[in-house]
């Protein structure tokens, strides 16, 4: 039985308008995809989308520009919250946020998000972990697990020469400057509605002019893992939840009263 | 009897990842062995009756490839 009367009806889920056509160009079952969405339907909710502003960074993460249908531009390697910076000072009415991956903003832009992060600028990071350089090959990141194999740690990360992952949100939530600094997870359905909250969280907290705003969603990397996506989202529960947990960090007291 | 739904799967899109189909609660999902997208994958389809319309696989699904339609309650059925 197909139902084809629109009046019989209603349409539970359909693409955001913020969302251009576009084929993306990320691999199979690759979670930049329900990151770019998730941001997609929170600007479309809020009505946002002719004052947003993005910052792209560089990575698998920096074709958002081509995937949401509004203002971007593009900073060097890192460089994307110090971008941001200048683009809020100069137009604060607009919303601001950068997308960023692990290597990039663990990496080599580790000063600047530090720096925007303790001068509690009023800007929006989201920050997709999946443990490696995803662009490149799948090379180690800061944030990649002890023992995880890639293309340049091939016995698997030591951590008496290599060191350890870095927790990003536990050391952003230290600094005064923050206001908002959450860990949320992209690997099942309950975890995913999660994080659109917090993504609609943090674009509030800008909003109201609070400072600084973080949400690091736990990502994965099915081609460079060497795992199909099913497994990939097993690995991530298995192996990176225990050790980057979910939570809230760092929540501005006058974010409490919004209910969402 | 619980609510009927359909869905639409736009192959242009979708890359056959399969997330949808281990996430679908009523498992009535599967990627079509018949046919390959512009792109080379296998696209996801319905392949059974029982779908609810409860959304579940549009929210993994990362290229948003899927439109969910859901009947609404207390109006009745048209025959295929």
């Amino acid at each position: 039985m197909v139902l084809d009367n629109c009046e019989l009806e209603t349409t539970v889920f359909e693409r955001p308008d913020t969302l251009t056509g576009a084929n993306t160009h990320y691999c199979p079952g690759c979670t930049h995809g329900i990151a770019n969405r998730l941001i997609a339907e929170v600007i479309d909710e809020m009505g946002m989308r002719e004052k947003t502003i993005g910052v792209a960074s560089v990575g698998c993460s920096v074709f958002i520009y081509n995937y949401l249908n509004m203002d971007f531009v593009q900073a060097p390697h890192g460089r994307a919250p110090a971008m941001a910076t200048g683009v809020k000072r100069v137009l604060p009415d607009r919303m601001v946020f950068t997308y960023q991956g692990d290597g990039d903003l663990a990496s080599i832009g580790m000063t600047e998000i530090v720096h925007a992060a303790a001068r509690g600028e009023n800007i929006t990071v989201f920050f997709l972990n999946n443990t490696n350089y995803g662009m490149t090959g799948g090379q180690m990141a800061p944030t990649t697990m002890p023992g995880q194999k890639t293309t340049s740690s091939q016995n698997g990360r030591d951590v008496e020469t290599q060191g350890y992952p870095i927790r990003v949100s536990e050391m952003f939530s230290k600094l005064d400057g923050a206001s908002y600094i959450v860990r949320r997870s992209l690997h099942d359905p309950k975890n995913i509605r999660m994080a659109k909250k917090a993504i609609r969280m943090a674009f509030e907290t800008q909003v109201r002019g609070l400072g600084f705003s973080m949400v690091e969603l736990l990502s994965i990397c099915p081609t460079n893992w060497g795992m199909t996506p099913k497994t990939s989202i097993q690995w991530l529960e298995e192996r990176m939840i225990p050790y980057y947990p979910l939570g809230d960090y760092k929540v501005h007291p006058a974010l409490a009263e919004i209910k969402l | 009897m619980p609510l009927k739904g359909r869905i639409v799967v736009n192959e242009k899109y979708c890359k056959g990842c399969e997330l949808c189909v281990s996430s679908c609660p009523q498992e009535v999902l599967a990627l079509a062995n018949d046919r390959i997208t512009a792109k080379g994958y296998h696209p996801a389809s319905l392949v059974a009756d029982g779908c609810t319309g409860c959304g579940i696989c549009s929210v993994i699904c990362p290229d948003a490839a899927i439109t969910v339609y859901r009947e609404k309650a207390g109006v009745s059925r048209i025959p295929a």
